[in-house]
């Protein structure tokens, strides 16, 4: 079989969904920061999210699965912590995505810009953190619905 | 300088693993669901932090222990960890007090850390120092209103604030290890953190209505391991109960 080129190996893993918000991928994260070919080994370069995510491990396990069912044999998965994930590599397909899973993406303002279910500004939060590390808890006051905020870090 | 580094490291990590361990009691037990959220994941970054302070002492020390290892085979006189954060975590207010005693001086801590000679602790104190501010941001939020709210909740928290108080002083106390680490450039002298620390906890203990003890007695003996609490030994327990019963045993 022929090398895939790095260009196919990203398109791949642009498939492989982020386990706790599956509407978007692990590239879309932006928690994939190299993919290089050393050899005949592949290595993926991934930056955890939070330093005690548990959903690191399966992202780790789901690259490598994607990666086989592609058939590359021989694959490094290597963990870099520096420079340390920002909120700001979340692709802007992902941003949408998450709005329209009903996710308000993150702000540099540091709270949700809008509900992303009836698009008010008359918001409020609940709590600094949700039902994982990357969210927090808001409510709109107009629709009252209840809705998650990924976190801006 | 390798056992000095070794040392400075554990107490890194045991820092933020037993801090870690105390939040994670309070899984089901907080009085608002939202609350019981946020301990648990304050919890998951500290612990996940330790994870990657000890994975570094390990391959310092070179003797082939992994965090896992560190973490659960260690006896009570060989943790580093300072006595602040042993202590049981008694009411919410005593929680909330002690983890905002911590995160205020963590934040300088990791930003000082953050210059590191060494590559790999610039590293862990850079990512740690998103996390860390982001949980002094609530902590302190919740000592102001906790503080500057009912007459019972700040009778509580006046109270934490007396006891804990007598566990700050160790934050900045300073030995050889220190010392050495400083001599290194590795890590800053602790007592150079004390002024903005203590600017940090006036202020916001000011708009919480509360006043530190004037007292300068510390209690220590945490960060050198000489004299832990008996506290420590009884978390340990719970920790390492498993893994010592049977060593073998795989998730």
């Amino acid at each position: 079989m022929a090398q895939p080129t790095t260009h196919q190996v990203w398109k791949w893993l642009d498939k492989v969904p982020d386990p706790e918000i599956p509407v978007i991928s692990v590239v879309d994260l932006g928690i994939v920061r190299d993919v290089i070919w050393d050899g005949d080994t592949l290595e993926v370069v991934v930056t955890p999210t939070y330093s005690g995510c548990p959903a690191t491990a399966m992202i780790t396990i789901d690259i490598e699965t994607t990666l086989r069912d592609r058939g590359i044999g021989n694959i490094r998965i290597t963990n870099r912590i520096s420079p340390a994930w920002t909120s700001d590599w979340l692709s802007a397909k992902g941003r949408r995505a998450l709005e329209e899973y009903g996710v308000a993406p993150p702000q540099a303002a540091g709270g949700p810009e809008r509900c992303p279910h009836c698009n008010s500004k008359n918001i409020r939060k609940i709590s600094q953190f949700g039902s994982t590390p990357c969210k927090a808890q808001w409510r709109c006051a107009d629709c009252l619905e209840p809705f998650d905020y990924f976190k801006c870090i | 300088m390798a056992g000095a580094l070794f040392e400075f490291l554990l107490r890194q990590g045991d820092n933020v693993l037993v801090l870690g361990h105390r939040l994670s009691e309070w899984c089901g037990k907080a009085p608002v669901l939202e609350e019981d959220i946020a301990l648990t994941n304050t919890a998951l970054d500290l612990i996940g932090q330790a994870r990657l302070w000890l994975e570094l002492a390990g391959e310092v020390e070179d003797e082939g222990r992994s965090a896992d290892d560190l973490t659960y085979t260690r006896d009570v006189r060989d943790f580093r960890n300072l006595l602040l954060v042993e202590q049981p975590s008694g009411d919410f207010g005593h929680m909330i007090m002690r983890q905002f005693l911590f995160d205020a001086w963590q934040v300088e801590n990791l930003k000082a850390l953050r210059a590191s000679a060494n590559l790999r602790v610039a590293e862990i104190a850079e990512k740690s120092l998103k996390e860390a501010l982001y949980h002094f941001e609530r902590s302190r939020c919740m000592v102001i209103a906790l503080g500057d709210g009912t007459e019972h909740s700040h009778a509580r928290m006046q109270a934490a604030l007396n006891l804990l108080w007598l566990y700050t002083g160790e934050l900045f106390a300073e030995d050889e290890v220190d010392r050495a680490m400083a001599k290194g450039k590795i890590s800053p002298d602790p007592a150079g953190l004390r002024a903005l620390w203590d600017r940090t906890v006036q202020d916001t203990l000011r708009e919480a209505a509360l006043s530190a003890p004037d007292c300068a007695f510390t209690h220590r003996g945490g960060k050198d391991g000489r004299r832990h609490s008996e506290h420590l030994g009884h978390m340990l327990a719970v920790i390492q109960f498993l893994p010592r019963a049977y060593p073998d045993a795989q998730w």
